[in-house]
């Protein structure tokens, strides 16, 4: 008698790096320099306090323009999620399954920041999957998100 | 000051639909002059009638010179379309009604024409390439679509498919509602003409068939279509002479909260209502100007561009309760002519065609005419609505008597 064959763990992939075309203003700029460097910031309004994801002009509660960039530590919990199956763009076939995660970053009034799953299977994927960033370099100076089981 | 009743929709025309890229050699804009002159002769009237244009999407473009020069226009009074995508459909026309309750303009004009050949909806979203031009797979590279596009969403379908998935884990929703959807939908398309998909469609199509982005397989994505559909709504006294008998403009609202925002392309709406279609705002003020309740409602005529955003719609529209959606559809309420609140009679974006909402509000004339194919009887109230998408999405009660 065998034994039981090992559930077979499909793991995630993630999307071709060329595909990714980073286009900041001056109010994303700040975000997009310290992913080059690795680091997580984001914009807390320096009147209020209040964070806003994708940075933005104005603080969308007290309507003030200045904020504090305040370093984060990269952990967060799957807030919902998708497992893409089928390749929408030729560029895409040999690449899928892409799973992108929406993430609630802690201590952020519920800031979500979007990245695609990696280093896992697409089965340990579930809202409410604790989850630590993972910085993907693009090109020199160039980093996305994305995230794996913490 | 109220819409409600002021205008009539008098006339309704379509093209034929097409699937994708199968209206070549017409152009768009031929099928916009098509579909126009078919509802302006649907309507008794001619372009000699026509004094305004209310659009939604960037229907011929977000510019309605040319074709009011090609096709004579003696005056435009009014010209104007809603911001924002196909949420605005529905609304389109509640903005032709209160351009001629307000006096600016007598005969409007409402139209969607589609040819998805230099670009496809399904990818709306996706990073264009380094050095290339814009393409039928790209779309502009935003500061916003900066903190989306790298997870590798890039299509509407796939950011619906986060939205139903957290509507799941909240309220447990199965994959066999979606599937109810799909199916009465296209029971619904089996039996038109006009329809695109009229195969029968069974739960175990529905099971086998591939996923597209999960909890989302191919039955749950609307089709991929050309042509072109036209509305004509003008005076509710006028409307009296005309061919039909008026279908009047009982409400018509459009919005949204402003946090619900660019909604799928950003995935930062409030938690209380991120599981949800972003119409709730829009169902009260719809209701209110109309003076009546979803009980009142005979047909419902659902923006489905996916189907899990009808589930959605339904529970928004206060049919049933929040997180009810699933249990609802699978009571057998949405389905024609049994059901309690037959649904996309037509056979909608998913069966009949996806020409970006406007079959919609064409088949809420047909129902409260009385000469729809999948006729609801006695049909007095008809919902038709644009979105699910980011702000605005929209709403329209058609009525088949002035309210009294």
């Amino acid at each position: 008698m065998s034994a039981a064959a090992e559930p077979v763990r499909e793991p995630v992939r993630l999307p071709p790096a060329e595909l990714v075309s980073l286009s900041p203003d001056v109010f994303t700029e700040l975000f997009w320099h310290a992913a080059g460097e690795h680091r997580l910031v984001l914009p807390r309004c320096s009147a209020c306090g209040t964070f806003r994801l994708p940075p933005s002009a104005f603080c969308w509660k007290c309507r003030h323009q200045e904020v504090d960039w305040v370093e984060h530590p990269g952990t967060g919990t799957v807030y919902s999620f998708t497992v893409i199956r089928h390749p929408l763009m030729p560029e895409l076939a040999d690449t899928v399954p892409h799973v992108p995660a929406v993430v609630e970053l802690p201590n952020t009034n519920g800031c979500r920041l979007v990245g695609a799953m990696t280093d896992c299977a697409v089965s340990d994927v579930h809202i409410g999957l604790p989850v630590e960033l993972v910085w993907r370099d693009i090109e020199e100076g160039v980093a996305v998100p994305t995230w794996r089981p913490a | 000051m109220t819409l409600r009743d002021k205008a009539a929709v008098v006339g309704v025309g379509a093209t034929r639909y097409y699937k994708r890229g199968q209206s070549l050699p017409q152009t768009p804009f031929e099928m916009a002059g098509k579909a126009t002159l078919a509802a302006l002769d649907d309507a008794g009237l001619t372009v000699d009638d026509v004094d305004g244009f209310a659009l939604y999407s960037f229907g011929l473009g977000g510019d309605t010179s040319l074709f009011a020069q090609v096709l004579g226009v003696p005056e435009v009074r009014f010209t104007a379309q809603l911001t924002g995508g196909g949420g605005g459909a529905a609304g389109s026309v509640g903005l032709a009604a209160a351009a001629i309750a307000s006096g600016m303009a007598e005969c409007v004009v409402s139209l969607m024409t589609l040819q998805q050949v230099a670009n496809r909806f399904g990818t709306s979203y996706a990073p264009k390439k380094k050095g290339q031009p814009r393409g039928q797979y790209s779309a502009p590279s935003t500061p916003e679509g900066n903190f989306i596009q790298p997870s590798g969403l890039v299509g509407p379908g796939q950011m619906f498919a986060v939205l139903a998935q957290r509507h799941m884990y909240l309220y447990g929703t199965k994959r066999e509602h979606f599937a109810e959807i799909a199916i009465s939908t296209r029971e619904n398309a089996r039996r038109r003409e006009t329809a695109l998909m009229r195969d029968e469609l069974t739960l175990d199509d529905y099971f086998n068939a591939r996923m597209i982005a999960e909890p989302l397989c191919l039955y749950d994505f609307c089709l991929e279509c050309d042509g072109a559909v036209a509305v004509v709504t003008t005076t509710a006294e006028r409307a009296h002479d005309l061919r039909h008998p008026p279908v009047y403009v009982r409400a018509s609202a459009h919005g949204g909260h402003g946090r619900w925002g660019q909604a799928i392309t950003w995935m930062g709406m409030p938690d209380d209502e991120f599981a949800s279609s972003g119409h709730r705002p829009v169902a009260k003020r719809l209701y209110e100007m109309a003076g009546c309740g979803p009980e009142d409602i005979d047909v419902a005529l659902l923006y489905d561009h996916f189907s899990p955003m009808v589930l959605m719609q339904l529970e928004d529209y206060g049919f049933c309760a929040i997180g009810e959606g699933g249990p609802f559809v699978e009571s057998g309420a949405i389905r024609w002519p049994t059901g309690s609140l037959p649904v996309n009679t037509h056979g909608g974006n998913l069966s009949e065609a996806y020409i970006i909402g406007m079959t919609h509000v064409k088949e809420a004339v047909e129902q409260i005419r009385g000469t729809a194919v999948n006729q609801v009887e006695g049909a007095e109230l008809a919902l038709a609505t644009g979105g699910p998408a980011s702000i605005p999405t929209s709403g329209l009660i058609l009525a088949k008597e002035p309210y009294s």
